[in-house]
């Protein structure tokens, strides 16, 4: 499950030229009147293929510039956190010996129809330029890019040792770019379709496999709204006896995934189940489900749902023992089905579902689930003036029952300060706190107070917090907490909040390690966007839509920092307001305007 | 109804789509203030003469932005749906719908939504590897559909429709050429089942009763001619 992860590192460092300066001596290695450069250099190559993480590789090549080089040449797996920050060119200039690439494309908005369809982050200049310079790929995961069938096409062909590919919130291809991947990347370990939109080719892509045994570890195509050809499907498990994940589509029945179980249930790890609901053979017996789950020894994550049946949900019992991540975010289910599948879950650590189960369902996990790290609800019924299933009285007695809490997101209709205050005691650990309360600009339903103390305990006690986002009343007494306490915020969303300029200041000034600000309908200005110039250049971006600020200014902004795309994203020039911007995203670049913007994209 | 347009004053809200829609509209679009209209509407009865007026269709309108919250934050306008919010993704909105409105036709669910949403079709080619689905509330005209179609297969062109976006059945001729040749002609299946010609009725029209679409050759499309005449000298009496 991936939804919104969170990366751990800040972006690579990617400046075109090493900061050392051949005069300073300070630390550089390459003297030669001791050893000379190419062995050092091997020396190098030999100690850093052991650092792995991102941020100890970027410190690394700041060292010198021989280090800038042979980091350069070692680093195998890159994370790109905005397509446009660099070229391909730059990429494949600096890194040498690529063999994963992590790239993301579209801001995070895009996914509620803030931002029109074409707006870019297509993966096709990325694929050509690799396709030349790195043979040897085998991973590349995307987040938010546009990726079409030829892409995938070019990807299947250039990279014979081609392994994983996952592709999470894409579109722009169909079932028919995953036959090319299917048929032609022989070894293939991990195909995983997360959250895509995936078009129906009527391609049988399943039978694009080839014939002899695979490679594969792990195939999720839940997202992809096509039927299958589920003979193939069951061939394919047949003959992969490294598989350990399968997510299923809706398209998969219950008495199908009773069949896959009985071929391959005891390797499996993760399972979808597809539909969960029978398919035409209502009339007849039903098969013993449960003895299929009883076979699933090693299964710790379960999910899909899609279409639940809720009278076979305890077909699960067997496996809800052994769980460690579970999914019903597809599900409608009531709290009295719910209750007694959630009992036996003393080891869950994720798990994500729909408000359905309401209060009284939460209530029961905060009962079992001592080992809750990751919690999700959302909303059945997505609209702002619905009653609600859950309240702060779920999240009250989450936050006494799951004290290892570290990530949520919570959607609601409303909420008390007091349930924030004693959330921010109760759970200590958390990273992530994102609410939702989905009336806008609903204060505290019980004092009628603004939410301000309530996230304002959130940002002061929960000391490891990194990401953030609010909702509900609040002034800019909430903004000031979040800059005097945020001090590790990386990520912060906002929408419908804040009085005046002050607040959105608070935060650019008081929140240093502040990467990723996105901002809607809130009333922030031109004052508040010239007060954090100081810390553009150290942000992956900034968004803000349906605020206060004005095409003047944006071109302030544009003229005073050249390395930092301004984009104003369909603003009215033949309107009364014409110096008014509808969107602005910013974000820092290497490599100057992107040249593939479209019509409505006004780049400053 | 052909041709109903509404005009809607700058601050007034319309209603958004709850089920949520897989077409993302264009900026254009979504800001609901004095945008000139861009739907090129046919009026039948008129004789094939095109409207240009300040239209917002309300199919696709989307909630303004709401520039009177921001003045007056105690109290937020009720009912209206905002674009994007609550921030649940196109693609869980997409699933939630489809079981409420479960048991229906894919097909159905997928156009009808609430009072709109996309109008997904899907797209064959007489000999192209695979087909194409296309959203027919993206597109405000033959000509616009025409350019999508033709890029998406490339080998294709949907010939000269004329001034006013429509063939000309007036000339019979014509018609016959067009169908004679070798270049592609698009059909379409209508509600009722039957193949037609695709520009055989105003766009609007077309949109609410189109359910899939084939571009065949035009040899091909000769035997449709015909009965397209015929629903056409129906429609008119």
């Amino acid at each position: 499950m991936s939804e919104d992860d969170e990366d751990q590192s800040p972006a690579t460092d990617l400046r075109s030229q090493p900061p050392c300066s051949p005069n300073k001596s300070r630390n550089c290695i390459s003297s030669s009147q001791t050893f000379p450069d190419h062995v050092l250099e091997n020396v190098l190559e030999n100690v850093l293929q052991f650092l792995d993480s991102r941020c100890d590789r970027n410190a690394a090549s700041l060292v010198c510039k021989l280090w800038w080089k042979v980091e350069g040449l070692t680093r195998s797996e890159v994370f790109i956190g905005n397509c446009y920050a660099l070229s391909p060119a730059r990429l494949t200039q600096r890194f040498k010996r690529v063999r994963s690439l992590l790239l993301k494309g579209k801001p995070r908005f895009a996914d509620f129809n803030l931002m029109p369809a074409d707006w870019g982050a297509n993966f096709a200049p990325w694929v050509s330029t690799m396709a030349k310079a790195y043979p040897w790929l085998e991973k590349v995961d995307l987040k938010r890019m546009f990726v079409t069938d030829d892409d995938l096409a070019l990807l299947a062909e250039s990279f014979p040792g081609f392994k994983e590919l996952i592709l999470v919130c894409c579109e722009g291809f169909g079932t028919s770019g995953i036959a090319v991947v299917a048929n032609k990347c022989r070894k293939l370990k991990v195909l995983d379709l997360i959250e895509s939109d995936v078009t129906d080719d009527e391609v049988d892509w399943v039978s694009c496999f080839p014939e002899d045994v695979t490679c594969l570890e792990s195939l999720a195509f839940d997202c992809v709204e096509a039927p299958i050809n589920f003979k193939a499907l069951e061939g394919l498990v047949g003959r992969s006896p490294l598989l350990r994940k399968l997510r299923l589509n809706r398209f998969v029945s219950l008495e199908e995934v009773h069949r896959l179980l009985l071929l391959g249930a005891p390797q499996l790890t993760s399972l979808g189940t597809g539909s969960f609901s029978r398919g035409d053979q209502s009339q007849q017996e039903p098969p013993d489900y449960a003895a299929a789950f009883r076979a699933c020894k090693s299964v710790v994550c379960l999910s899909g749902f899609r279409e639940l049946m809720p009278e076979y949900l305890p077909a699960i019992l067997p496996v809800c023992a052994n769980l460690t991540s579970l999914n019903f975010s597809y599900a409608n289910i009531s709290p009295d089905m719910f209750k007694p599948i959630i009992h036996n879950c003393h080891k869950l650590q994720i798990f994500w579902a729909l408000d359905s189960i309401c209060d009284e369902g939460l209530q029961a996990v905060a009962a079992t689930c001592k080992e809750l790290r990751e919690l999700r609800i959302f909303p059945f019924d997505p609209r702002e003036d619905t009653e609600g299933p859950v309240s702060e009285l779920g999240l009250q007695a989450i936050s006494e029952g799951c004290r290892k809490l570290e990530s949520l997101l919570y959607f609601c209709q409303h909420m008390t300060n007091a349930a924030l205050i004693a959330m921010s005691h109760n759970c200590p650990e958390l990273t992530v706190f994102r609410l939702c309360i989905m009336g806008r600009l609903r204060p505290d339903h019980v004092t009628g107070k603004a939410m301000d103390e309530g996230f304002g305990a959130i940002v002061k006690n929960c000391k490891k917090l990194t990401r953030l986002a609010v909702s509900g009343l609040l002034t800019d007494q909430a903004f000031r907490y979040m800059g005097e306490y945020g001090k590790l915020i990386r990520t912060l969303s906002v929408a419908f909040a804040g009085d005046s300029d002050m607040a959105l200041r608070h935060v650019l000034e008081g929140c240093p390690r502040l990467q990723k600000l996105e901002i809607r309908d809130s009333p922030f200005g031109d004052v508040a966007l010239r007060s954090g110039m100081h810390r553009y250049y150290n942000m992956r971006f900034v968004w803000m839509s349906a605020c206060r600020l004005t095409m003047g200014c944006c071109k302030d902004v544009a003229r005073a920092m050249p390395n930092l795309v301004v984009e104003v994203i369909g603003s009215d020039d033949d309107d009364v307001n014409r110096d008014y911007v509808e969107t602005l995203y910013m974000y820092r670049s290497l490599d100057g305007p992107r040249k593939d913007a479209p019509q409505f994209v006004t780049i400053l | 109804m052909i041709g109903q347009l509404m005009n809607l004053n700058a601050t007034e809200l319309c209603l958004g789509l709850p089920g949520g829609t897989k077409a993302v509209e264009s900026p254009a679009k979504s800001s609901v203030r004095n945008k000139r209209g861009f739907s090129e509407t046919m009026d039948l009865m008129l004789n094939l003469q095109c409207n240009k007026e300040e239209t917002v269709d309300l199919n696709n309108a989307t909630a303004s932005k709401e520039k009177t919250l921001l003045k007056d934050p105690a109290k937020p306008p009720a009912k209206a749906q905002v674009v994007g919010w609550p921030p649940v993704r196109n693609y869980r909105k997409n699933m939630m719908t489809q079981q409420k409105t479960s048991g229906e036709e894919e097909a159905s669910s997928e156009k009808a939504g609430n009072g709109g949403g996309a109008a997904l079709v899907k797209v064959s080619m007489d000999g192209a590897p695979y087909l194409r689905k296309v959203d027919l509330t993206m597109y405000k005209s033959y000509q616009d559909l025409s350019d999508a179609l033709a890029k998406m297969f490339s080998s294709f062109t949907m010939g000269n429709y004329g001034a006013q976006g429509m063939i000309d059945f007036m000339n019979e001729s014509k018609l016959m050429n067009l169908l004679n040749s070798s270049e592609y002609v698009p059909s379409y299946e209508d509600k009722d089942g039957d193949w037609m010609l695709v520009g055989d009725v105003p766009w609007e029209m077309f949109v609410q009763s189109c359910k899939r679409l084939r571009i065949m050759k035009g040899s091909e499309a000769i035997g449709l001619a015909p009965r397209a005449m015929e629903k056409y000298c129906k429609n008119r009496s």
